[in-house]
């Protein structure tokens, strides 16, 4: 009895973080789909809003796309191209490099090994905005501003957070798989693409998911780098729509947007849910 | 099949630790030896000196003609089975037991196999021969029906099975197993011990087997090699190796019970221990010197009236093991162990503790002093 007192307590408590958490993405959704003044007035008061609209306006969604940008239509779609093109290449450029390093740290034997370890780790400690006006510099210098290119290629260098992750999962992957895999003929990148990436797929999935998040929805880099219309990423569109339609009448086209904005980041989650907690799962407990 | 010719074989680890030294030893082609002895004996990294798995330090390894001391494990022909299976997890026991084959593979390119003709049509003759191999490796080891499962499906012996099968495929020129059994229970191990000797007999392979466990060795191997400190202690036989040990720590490793050891003085043909004197004849011929009586277990029995060699000893214990029993006794501050058959229980008593052991002197031997001290009889 006790025992289920306890568990219905918990129940109710989970529940009520979930309507919590979920309260501003639902608040998004009625509004998204109201007419002008119904949305005008529930972000006024909360009371006026409707649990869902009587009359859903779906021709908001599509109006919040085609008035992205200067041409109709063309800034919503350069801008979901460029977001798909910057966040592709960055999380396989991400999910590359810091698993292969994570495995040369984790299984490669070299002198100063331990000291290039604590070196990556100490770069965790600096926050992003010291490097950011000198990495301005240096890519202002290489002729890369108004390219993707400051966007995704220093994922290719590695992120010392997921390198870390990666390092740590492979450390724990035993000795005797890797040195059958050499004996078997592969040498160290057949190693760590044959055996310890298709093992590593929880951390490869957390690696992922995050990157995605993160790069689909980075509003400063785009923001510092990228000044044409047409390669802005949707962040950036997003942004320029709230300028220009961010009054109370035009609400339910600026959450419209927001949420075509959200989609693909609840999907991933929604598709890659058990990996992902599993990786964080394995990074607890084997880290 | 090839022989492996060790010639001065050594290890030194970074920091000076010397993990083996001076190792000598021929294994001829499709002989089956075993490298056995306490831990940190240094036969696990012997074997994987063979291996390529750890660097040689000192001497020389050949297999077949080739010195290999430079040569990067894949490429030496052997092939190794792990003490802890070292299968794939994500590969099913197919493609684990193919996956040697895949790498060495002349006609592996996925883009030259979409692009020319001649190439793929290669590639498919190379994939039916590879699929070939795996199922007549699976045959003989009668795990065709486990083929399609992954190794997290499989038993501890099944999972054995298939590291053997992956070893199988590559016909090496030596088969190398670095304690395979010593994760499996008591009764698998005595089946895969029976079945890794019926596989040796069958396939007349040069097989280097590593083991702790002396009962293991003295049923697998053809020769067995006791280690101790990094230095092989003796080579020979499992007979040879039991019956006349070269010295004192070899006498003492193989054989369980362990063998007894009893410290004294030997003159004229006499040993003395405590009270005791025991005419072993040639044995204990010369002057007066200090030598260990080395006495098997099963060769110790309750004494006659007339035997020359008896020892007065007081029973300790009796350990009753179903067939057999063992007895512990107490001689001087010696403590004996005797295994007798089980329908000797009723004649050792704790509570008539008083015994008199005897043995023949012809089943002494006689050993200098120290833990490896050399045999004298």
């Amino acid at each position: 009895m006790k025992r289920r007192g306890s568990r219905l307590l918990t129940l109710a408590l989970l529940a009520a973080g979930a309507a919590l958490m979920l309260f501003p993405l639902w608040w998004m959704l009625v509004v998204s789909l109201e007419t002008p003044s119904n949305a005008g007035a529930a972000t006024v008061e909360v009371g006026a809003i409707s649990a869902f609209p009587a009359d859903p306006q779906w021709s908001n969604w599509t109006e919040a796309m085609r008035a992205v940008g200067t041409v109709e239509w063309q800034g919503f779609l350069d801008a979901l191209a460029n977001s798909i093109l910057v966040t592709f290449l960055t999380v396989t450029a991400t999910v590359f490099s810091c698993s292969l390093v994570g495995y040369a740290l984790a299984r490669v034997r070299f002198r100063g090994r331990g000291l290039l370890f604590a070196v990556m780790l100490g770069t965790m400690m600096l926050p992003p905005q010291v490097t950011m006006i000198p990495m301005f510099l240096v890519f202002r210098e290489l002729g890369w501003v108004d390219t993707i290119l400051p966007l995704v290629v220093p994922a290719f260098f590695g992120n010392a957070f997921f390198i870390f992750m990666f390092r740590q999962f492979m450390a724990q992957v035993p000795e005797a798989l890797v040195e059958a895999a050499r004996l078997d003929g592969c040498a160290h990148l057949g190693v760590w693409w044959r055996v310890m990436l298709p093992m590593c797929r929880p951390v490869i999935a957390i690696t992922a998911v995050f990157t995605f998040i993160f790069v689909w929805n980075d509003f400063l880099g785009p923001l510092i780098y990228l000044h044409s219309e047409e390669k802005a990423t949707l962040a950036i569109a997003l942004n320029s729509f709230r300028n220009q339609y961010g009054g109370l009448e035009d609400v339910q086209y600026l959450m419209a947007l927001s949420l075509i904005t959200m989609i693909p980041c609840i999907l991933l989650f929604l598709v890659a849910q058990r990996q992902f907690i599993e990786g964080l799962g394995s990074g607890a407990v084997k880290g | 099949m090839a022989n492996i010719t060790f010639q001065g074989l050594g290890k030194v680890y970074p920091g000076g630790v010397r993990a083996v030294e001076g190792v000598d030893l021929e294994v001829e082609d499709g002989e089956f030896v075993v490298l056995v002895g306490p831990s940190g004996c240094g036969k696990s990294t012997t074997l994987r000196m063979v291996a390529g798995l750890e660097e040689i330090t000192d001497g020389t390894l050949r297999i077949g003609d080739r010195v290999v001391n430079e040569v990067a494990g894949k490429d030496r022909d052997i092939a190794m089975v792990f003490q802890n299976y070292a299968l794939y997890p994500h590969l099913s026991v197919r493609q684990n037991m193919a996956f040697p084959l895949e790498r060495r593979r002349a006609h592996g390119g996925t883009v030259r196999r979409l692009i020319a003709p001649g190439y793929r049509r290669a590639a498919r003759e190379e994939d039916q021969k590879i699929q070939a191999e795996v199922s007549r490796a699976a045959e003989v080891l009668g795990i065709t029906d486990l083929l399609d499962r992954k190794p997290g499906a499989l038993s501890g012996g099944q999972r054995q099975r298939v590291a053997v099968g992956r070893a199988l495929v590559r016909r090496p020129a030596a088969f190398l197993f670095d304690e395979p059994l010593s994760n499996l229970d008591a009764k698998l191990r005595v089946e895969m011990r029976a079945e890794l000797k019926a596989l040796h007999d069958r396939l007349g392979a040069t097989m280097l087997y590593v083991t702790h466990d002396q009962e293991e060795a003295m049923t697998l191997g053809d020769r067995l090699v006791v280690m101790d400190g990094g230095r092989v202690q003796q080579c020979a036989p499992p007979r040879e190796v039991y019956e006349q040990p070269t010295n004192r720590f070899v006498a003492g490793f193989v054989g369980t019970p362990s063998m007894n050891f009893l410290e004294g003085e030997v003159a004229d043909g006499t040993m003395t221990i405590g009270e005791a004197r025991l005419p072993l004849g040639n044995a204990a011929a010369g002057s007066s010197r200090t030598v260990v009586l080395g006495l098997r277990p099963d060769r110790l029995r309750m004494a006659e009236p007339g035997d020359p060699c008896a020892l007065e000893a007081t029973v300790a214990s009796v350990e009753d093991l179903g067939d057999r029993c063992d007895v512990r006794l107490q001689v001087g501050h010696a403590e004996l162990v005797a295994r007798r058959p089980a329908r000797e229980l009723s004649r050792w008593s704790v509570s008539a503790p008083a015994a008199r052991v005897a043995f023949e002197p012809t089943e002494a031997l006689l050993f200098d002093p120290g833990p490896h001290g050399a045999r004298i009889s």
